[in-house]
This record gives C-alpha cells, sequence and structure tokens, in this order.
C-alpha cells in the first residue's frame, strides 16, 4: 500500500509541478465543446438537444490525448524499468499511475462540464446527473485508457496509435454516459444507465491493471 | 497441438492439405452460389433481394469467427509463447476485416430496400462496426514497432482485450430493440431460416470457412518462407557467388528444421 501511495504522490507531484498538463486538458474539452456551435450553428433548441452527447465526446477525445502522459515519460528516462524490477505488485503501481492521472485530468473535465453544459444551454435537470454519470464514466476511461498508452510503448506514430485502440473500446461509456444525461433530461429515472456505469466501472477496475501491467512488462522486455 | 507449432512440421503437414482444402473450397463455393442464386426459392416478401442473405451471414459468421480465432492464438502466444501462433494472429487480422467490411457493405445494400436506409445506429450495426475498428487497430498495432515480435504480443494483448466485444455482437439483437432481425439460425429452438433457404447458407458458410484456412495456411507459409529467406540473406549465403545452388537449398531446407529444434 505504500508503494501505492508513494506513486500517487510522486505523479501527482509531477502533474502540479508542470501544471501545464491539467490545464491544457480542460482548455482542450472547452475549445472542443465550443467548436460545436459553430459547426451545426448557435440555434438553442438544437444545442440544448446534443449538449450531452458534444460534451461526452469532448471529453472522451481530452482524456485519450492525455493518456499519452501516463507511462511515455517514465518509459523514456527508465523509472518504468525500476517500477517492474521494484519488489512492490506492478499491478497496485499501475492503479497509482491510473488515480493520478484520472485526478489531473478526469476530474478537472467533471468540473468543467457543468459550465460548458450551461453555454449549449442544456436543461438544468440534467446537470446532477451529467455529474454522477462523469463521476463514473471518467475513472473507467482513465483505466481503458492505461490499457493502450502502454501497449503502444515504444511505438512509432504511438499518438495516433493509441486512438485507434482506445476509441473503440471508449464507445460503451460513451452510449451509456450520454444515455443517462439523456434519460434525465426526459424526466425518466436514469438509475438503469447509471448502474450499467458502475458495472462498467467495476470491471474495468478489477481487469484494466492486470492487462495493462502485462503490457508493461512486455515493453520491458 | 504443440507438435503442430514447429514451423517446419506445419509446413510438412500443409503441403499436401492445402490443394484438397482449396478444391473443397472451390466446390463448395461454387454449390453454394448455384442453389443461393438459382437453386433456392424467393422470399415472399423480399423477392430476389433475400439472395443477399447467402453472402451476408457466411461473411458475419467469418468476421466473428476470424476475431475468436486471433483473441485464441493471441492467447497461445502469450501463455506458450508459439512463433506460428503469433503468425497465425496476423495473417488472421485483414481476412477478418475484410469479412466484416464484407458483411458491413452487403447489409447496407440490403437495408436499404428493405429498412429504406443504408444505415441505421442500432445496436448490431455497431457493434459489427466497432469489430471492424478493432480490427484495424490491431493490424496498426502489430506494424507500428520496428521489433515484429513486440508488436505481436501488444497485438495479441489487445485481441484479447478486444474480445469483450464479440459476445456484444452475438447478443445484441437480444439484449437491444434492434431494426436488425434477432438471430434465426444458432438459437435454443433451431433454425427458424425455411430449410430450402438453409442449404445454400449452409453450404456458403462452410465454403467461407475452408476460404478462410486455405488463406490462413498460404499467408502463414509465406510469412514463414520470408523469414527463413531474409534469416539467410542475412548469413550472407546468397550473396556468395561461389555457392552451388544445391548447398543453397540445403541451408534452406536445415534453417527449417534448425528453427524447429529451438
Amino acid at each position: 500500500m505504500n508503494g501505492f501511495l508513494a506513486i500517487l504522490q510522486r505523479d501527482l507531484r509531477l502533474a502540479l509541478r508542470q501544471g501545464a498538463d491539467s490545464v491544457m486538458v480542460v482548455a482542450f474539452f472547452i475549445v472542443t465543446t465550443t467548436l460545436f456551435p459553430f459547426g451545426v450553428g448557435p440555434e438553442v433548441n438544437i444545442l440544448a438537444r446534443i449538449a450531452s452527447g458534444v460534451i461526452w465526446v469532448s471529453a472522451l477525445l481530452a482524456a485519450m490525448l492525455s493518456l499519452e502522459r501516463v507511462f511515455q515519460a517514465d518509459y523514456e528516462d527508465g523509472t518504468l524499468e525500476l517500477l517492474t524490477l521494484s519488489p512492490v505488485s506492478l499491478e497496485l503501481l499501475i492503479l497509482g499511475k491510473v488515480l493520478a492521472h484520472w485526478l489531473t485530468t478526469g476530474l478537472p473535465l467533471i468540473i468543467a462540464a457543468p459550465l460548458m453544459a450551461v453555454m449549449l444551454n442544456m436543461d438544468q435537470d440534467g446537470f446532477v446527473t451529467l455529474m454522477i454519470a462523469m463521476l463514473l464514466g471518467t475513472p473507467a476511461l482513465s483505466l481503458i485508457g492505461a490499457i493502450g498508452a502502454a501497449l503502444i510503448l515504444g511505438a512509432r506514430r504511438g499518438g495516433v496509435l493509441v486512438s485507434l485502440l482506445v476509441l473503440p473500446l471508449y464507445i460503451p461509456v460513451l452510449i451509456f454516459g450520454a444515455g443517462a444525461v439523456e434519460a434525465a433530461l426526459l424526466g425518466i429515472s436514469a438509475t438503469a444507465q447509471l448502474q450499467i456505469m458502475a458495472a462498467i466501472l467495476l470491471l474495468t477496475l478489477a481487469a484494466a491493471p492486470f492487462a495493462t501491467a502485462h503490457a508493461v512488462r512486455q515493453a520491458m522486455e | 497441438m504443440h507438435r503442430f507449432a514447429k514451423p517446419s512440421v506445419f509446413l510438412k503437414f500443409t503441403a499436401p492439405i492445402l490443394p484438397w482444402l482449396s478444391a473443397l473450397t472451390v466446390v463448395l463455393i461454387a454449390a453454394g452460389l448455384y442453389f443461393s442464386l438459382i437453386g433456392s426459392p424467393v422470399d415472399y416478401q423480399q423477392g430476389h433481394t433475400v439472395r443477399i442473405m447467402y453472402i451476408h451471414v457466411p461473411a458475419a459468421w467469418m468476421g466473428l469467427f476470424c476475431y475468436v480465432g486471433m483473441a485464441i492464438c493471441g492467447a497461445m502466444s502469450l501463455i506458450w509463447k508459439h512463433p506460428l501462433a503469433d503468425i497465425c494472429a496476423r495473417a488472421t487480422a485483414p481476412v477478418g476485416a475484410t469479412f466484416t467490411a464484407l458483411c458491413l457493405i452487403t447489409g447496407s445494400l440490403w437495408g436499404e430496400p428493405m429498412w429504406g436506409t443504408w444505415w441505421v445506429w442500432d445496436a448490431r450495426l455497431t457493434s459489427m462496426l466497432i469489430l471492424l475498428f478493432l480490427y484495424l487497430g490491431y493490424m496498426a498495432l502489430v506494424n507500428a514497432f520496428d521489433d515484429p515480435e513486440r508488436g505481436s504480443k501488444a497485438g495479441s494483448a489487445l485481441a484479447l482485450v478486444g474480445a469483450v466485444n464479440v459476445p456484444i455482437v452475438k447478443f445484441s439483437v437480444d439484449w437491444w430493440n434492434t431494426l436488425h432481425q434477432p438471430a434465426s439460425i444458432v438459437r435454443m429452438d433451431g433454425p427458424a431460416v425455411d430449410p430450402s433457404m438453409q442449404l445454400p447458407l449452409a453450404l456458403m458458410i462452410l465454403g467461407f470457412t475452408c476460404y478462410y484456412f486455405v488463406v490462413l495456411i498460404l499467408r502463414v507459409r509465406l510469412e514463414l518462407n520470408e523469414r527463413r529467406i531474409r534469416a539467410l540473406h542475412l548469413s550472407g549465403m546468397f550473396e556468395d557467388p561461389e555457392t552451388p545452388t544445391s548447398a543453397k537449398e540445403q541451408a534452406y531446407e536445415a534453417g527449417h528444421n534448425a528453427e524447429a529444434k529451438q
């Protein structure tokens, strides 16, 4: 457990000292969301209708773009190799890294999401559901994304590749995340969608660290 | 099974099978095409359009079959580190991707006259599209590394993770309300397709499956031979004009066996 906390602390400290990374993710999220009113026109009804989907897609892309940060720097300076060799289980260390990634990207996105929802004229009924759905969904995005980030270590054109690997696996989160907000906006209970999202989160929480650790070990061979 | 995982044994074993399997494929697909285009009745509702089914359903089946095969090969290469399993998985991906694309295209052509639209975002169609993306991602990943070994391993892990999608494709028509019809062939109370249509469908499915194995064997043999030639080039034997041809051939054969003994 000490190893877990140590790596979490280290990654958080690195992210805070560099600072720009978290801000950049949120800035990307806001800019992408802002593009849609230009693309589909500023009509209030249309924007309110597509708001939940736009926010989710932008969040997905923002989370994906920051994935490279999880392992790439550690891979290049050799830290990852030492982590693999350490007596602490690699799965636990990876969980710590993923948690740090979520705290520095997922959490700011959740805070920024209602702001963008207001700008897109989303109905107020959906706000709470949107935040709960993102609270359940974004950790799953970080967990799934870590698998992709580990697989592309040492690959050519890794950045493009990771999108091709990770985005198809993100689709379930997108479907149920947007579905939950949609249901809340229609005045129906969103419990079913939120429960499925919780199930996705639990499943990825149980399986993804092992897949990621496996991919990291391969990259080290 | 482990015995056949040696490249030399694979080459020796598949050489006599290949012509028979090719002939079987031609016969099955020719018979299947005859029965599906001429020898089967038209549908009382769909007319001749129903004949698209004889390409569409086998292609969909092959798309899933190839993915499962690829995932199993990936698991085998991770567990037992057979080089042949890696090659099989790599060789399967483009075939599976082509069948999946064929399924989506024929489905779209079928959907236009029947549903009035080329594409709907229902669960079956979407999950099949994701399957195509997974194939493309796999192919991009295995070719993205300078070291092919590393590419194969990363690909195997991705193939296993992506296998989550296979049951989703299969059961999407049961779990969600879809425009796509529910399962009508593999189900608990027997197939719901008329017997006159079952025969051409079965022939085409078998034919497509045999075709896959023919292509798989050809691609694996090609890859094995390519590797052997590359190794010989690296050893510099081919460049030496003094070496007689027979010696080169002997070295080629010996190379296969040396690899098998490892």
